[in-house]
C-alpha cells in the first residue's frame, strides 16, 4: 500500500485553520547570504557574514542611539497636506493615505529628543518607507522645528539622511525646504551648536543638496548611495559607463566629501566621541 | 526670429504684413489701409495667443531660442562697466556659470548668472547653461568676495539644471549647492535673484536664495523639468504638458504660493519679441528692489530673508 496515497482529494485544511509561517524569519542580503531575522536585529540590522547595512527606519534609529530606548518625539502630528491638489497617474492625496496604512507614520520624517550616552541629542531621522523617503513641506517643517528646539536648549543636532530627494508632489514648495532647512542650520553654526549628518543609503537628490552635505560632520554608513544625481541618471546624462563603487560613501570619502565612515555597530559611540571631543568635554564610556 | 508651433499664426501675419509694405513701396498701389488691418490683426492675434498661454507654452517661450541670455541682460543694463571675474580657485573656470562686477543706475552690483549659448559651438562652451560644482563655488566666491566690500548681488538664473555628470559627482555637486544655499540665507548685503528663464530645482536655487526673487512673465521655476516629472511618475516622456500644469511653475502660480516675490512683466509677444523693452522692465524692477533693500541693515536684510524662507510649506498640525 502506497504511504504517500492520498485518502481524501483536494486540500482539506480549512483557511483558519491554515499557519502562517513568520513573515521575515529569513533575510537574504544582496549577496545572497541568508540570515535569521532576530540574529539581525541583534547585529543592529547588519548581516553578519557579509557586513551589508540592511535599510532600517527611525523606530530603529532611535532604538540604536537613545538609551533605552527612551526619548520624546517631537511635533509627531504634523502631516503633509496637498496644497497644489497634484495628481499624475494617481493623487498625491491618495498616495498619502496609502503610504500612512502602509507604513504607519505621518510623514517621511520622525524627531525627538532623549539621552545618547547619558546626554542630551536631538535626531531627526528620514523613513524612506514613506514614499522615498521624499522631502515635503512636512519634512522641512519638522527638521526646522528640530533645529529650533536644538537651538532653544543648546543640543547637538543629529539628522540622519535616508532619501531620494525632494517631493515631485509638492513641487516647488519642496524645492524651498532646501532653503528653509538651510536657514535653520546656518543659525544652528552661529549659536556654535554641532550638527552632525549621517548619509544612509540612500542620501540622493535635494537632501545630498543641503542638510546632508552641510554638517560640521558628514559621516555615512558603509556601501550607502550618496550622490545629486541618480546613477542612471548620470549614465543616461553621460552615455558613460559608471566605474565601480559610483556614489558609494567609500566613493565620497575618497573624493572628499565625508569625515569618516562608520559601522552601525559603532555609530553610537563614534557620534558622542565626536561630540565630547568639539566640546572639549571628558569622553564618555 | 524662430517660431514656436504656437506662435505659427504670428508668424504668418508677421510675413504678410512685410508683403503688404514691399507691395507699396514697389508698386503705385495705396496699400496702406490693409496693411494698417494686418498690423491690427497681428496685435490682436499676438494677445489672444499671450492671454491664454498655457503652463507648457511658458515653459516652452523660457527656452525660445531667441530670448535674451545672462551676458544680453548684463550688456543691457551694466554696459562697459561690466568687469567679468572668472574662477571658483580650485578646479576651474566654470563657462555655465558667468559673473563679474558692475553699474546699474551709478550702483555697484555683483551680477551672477548662468549663461546658455546660441549657436551649437557655444551652446556646447556653456554647457546648455548646466552648471559643474566649479560654477555654484565660483558664485560663492564672488558673493562673498560682495559681502566683504557691501556690494550688492544680483543672480540672473536660466538652467536647465545643474549638470548631471560623473566628474560633477566627483566633486560634490549637491555639496556646492547646499553651500551656497546655506551661505545665501545668511550674506549680509542685498540679493536679487531674476528668473529670466528656466528655474530648474536645485540648480538654480544654488544662485536662487534672495531678499527679492523676480520672475519673468514667460518662465518656469520648479523641483523638476516637466519632462523628467512625466518620465519618473508617468513612466513615459509624453506627459510633459500635464506635468508642467499639475507642477504649478508658472510665474503667476508662484507668486501665488509665495515663493517669488513679484512678477515682471514681459512685452507682448514675450521678451525675445522686444528686448529693449524687457530690459528696461527688468532694470527697473532691479533699481526698485534695491531701493527698498537698501534702507535695511545688514541685521535687519537677514532677518527678514530667513524668516521668509522659514515660513515657506503647507502643512496640517
Amino acid at each position: 500500500m502506497a504511504w504517500f496515497k492520498r485518502k481524501t482529494k483536494g486540500i482539506t485544511t480549512a483557511t483558519e485553520e491554515k499557519k502562517d509561517t513568520p513573515k521575515g524569519l529569513w533575510y537574504k542580503s544582496p549577496t545572497g547570504k541568508i540570515i535569521d531575522t532576530e540574529e539581525l536585529e541583534r547585529n543592529f540590522y547588519v548581516s553578519p557574514e557579509d557586513g551589508y547595512h540592511v535599510r532600517i527606519g527611525s523606530k530603529e534609529y532611535f532604538e540604536i542611539l537613545f538609551d533605552d530606548n527612551k526619548f520624546k518625539e517631537l511635533d509627531a502630528n504634523l502631516s503633509s497636506k496637498d496644497p497644489l491638489n497634484f495628481e499624475d497617474t494617481q493623487k498625491y492625496s491618495e498616495r498619502l493615505k496609502a503610504a500612512e496604512k502602509k507604513t504607519q507614520l505621518k510623514d517621511a520624517v520622525r524627531c525627538a529628543v532623549g539621552k545618547s550616552k547619558g546626554k542630551d541629542l536631538v535626531i531627526a531621522c528620514m523613513d524612506f518607507a514613506f514614499i522615498g523617503g521624499s522631502m515635503g513641506s512636512v519634512v522641512g517643517e519638522k527638521i526646522a522645528r528640530a533645529a529650533d528646539y536644538s537651538l532653544k536648549k543648546k543640543i547637538p543636532f543629529l539628522i540622519i539622511s535616508k532619501s531620494g530627494g525632494a517631493r515631485m508632489m509638492e513641487a516647488a514648495l519642496s524645492l524651498m525646504q532646501l532653503a528653509k532647512t538651510s536657514v535653520k542650520l546656518a543659525q544652528l553654526a552661529d549659536a556654535k551648536i554641532p550638527y552632525i549628518s549621517l548619509c544612509t543609503d540612500p542620501t540622493t537628490g535635494g537632501t545630498t543638496a543641503s542638510f546632508a552635505m552641510l554638517g560640521d560632520i558628514n559621516i555615512a554608513e558603509p556601501g550607502a548611495l550618496i550622490g545629486f544625481a541618480g546613477p542612471r541618471v548620470v549614465r543616461d546624462t553621460t552615455g558613460k559607463e559608471l566605474p565601480e563603487g559610483f556614489q558609494t560613501s567609500e566613493f565620497l570619502l575618497e573624493h572628499g566629501f565625508l569625515d569618516f565612515i562608520t559601522q552601525r555597530k559603532d555609530l553610537k559611540d563614534k557620534i558622542n566621541l565626536y561630540l565630547d571631543l568639539i566640546t572639549n568635554q571628558p569622553i564618555r564610556a | 526670429m524662430e517660431y514656436l508651433d504656437f506662435e505659427l499664426p504670428i508668424k504668418d501675419l508677421q510675413e504678410q504684413l512685410e508683403k503688404c509694405e514691399i507691395i507699396g513701396k514697389e508698386s503705385d498701389v495705396d496699400v496702406t489701409q490693409t496693411c494698417k488691418q494686418i498690423e491690427k490683426k497681428l496685435i490682436d492675434t499676438k494677445k489672444e495667443i499671450y492671454k491664454n498661454l498655457t503652463p507648457w507654452q511658458r515653459v516652452q517661450l523660457s527656452r525660445h531660442p531667441n530670448r535674451p541670455y545672462t551676458m544680453d541682460y548684463i550688456k543691457a543694463l551694466l554696459g562697459n562697466t561690466f568687469l567679468e571675474l572668472h574662477g571658483d580657485r580650485g578646479v576651474k573656470d566654470d563657462k555655465a556659470m558667468v559673473g563679474g562686477l558692475g553699474k546699474i543706475g551709478g550702483q555697484s552690483f555683483m551680477v551672477i548668472g548662468q549663461q546658455k549659448g546660441y549657436n551649437t559651438k557655444t551652446r556646447q562652451y556653456r554647457n546648455f547653461g548646466m552648471s559643474n560644482p566649479e560654477g555654484y563655488r565660483k558664485a560663492l566666491r564672488l558673493m562673498k568676495s560682495a559681502e566683504k566690500f557691501g556690494i550688492p548681488v544680483l543672480t540672473l538664473i536660466d538652467t536647465p539644471g545643474a549638470y548631471p555628470g560623473l566628474e560633477a559627482e566627483e566633486r560634490g555637486q549637491g555639496e556646492a549647492i547646499a553651500r551656497n544655499i546655506l551661505e545665501m540665507t545668511r550674506l549680509k548685503v542685498p540679493i536679487i535673484a531674476v528668473i529670466i528663464g528656466e528655474g530648474a530645482s536645485g540648480g538654480a536655487l544654488g544662485i536662487g536664495v534672495g531678499d527679492r526673487v523676480l520672475m519673468l512673465e514667460n518662465t518656469w521655476y520648479s523641483v523638476i523639468s516637466p519632462e523628467s516629472c512625466s518620465s519618473i511618475l508617468w513612466r513615459s516622456w509624453e506627459y510633459k504638458e500635464q506635468a508642467a500644469e499639475a507642477l504649478k511653475l508658472t510665474a503667476p502660480d508662484m507668486k501665488k504660493l509665495k515663493l517669488v516675490d513679484e512678477i515682471v512683466k514681459e512685452p507682448l509677444g514675450g521678451a525675445h519679441s522686444d528686448r529693449a523693452t524687457t530690459f528696461i522692465t527688468v532694470e527697473k524692477a532691479i533699481l526698485n528692489a534695491f531701493e527698498d533693500l537698501n534702507k535695511l541693515s545688514p541685521k535687519e536684510l537677514v532677518q527678514q530673508r530667513m524668516n521668509k524662507y522659514e515660513n515657506m510649506g503647507v502643512f496640517k498640525g
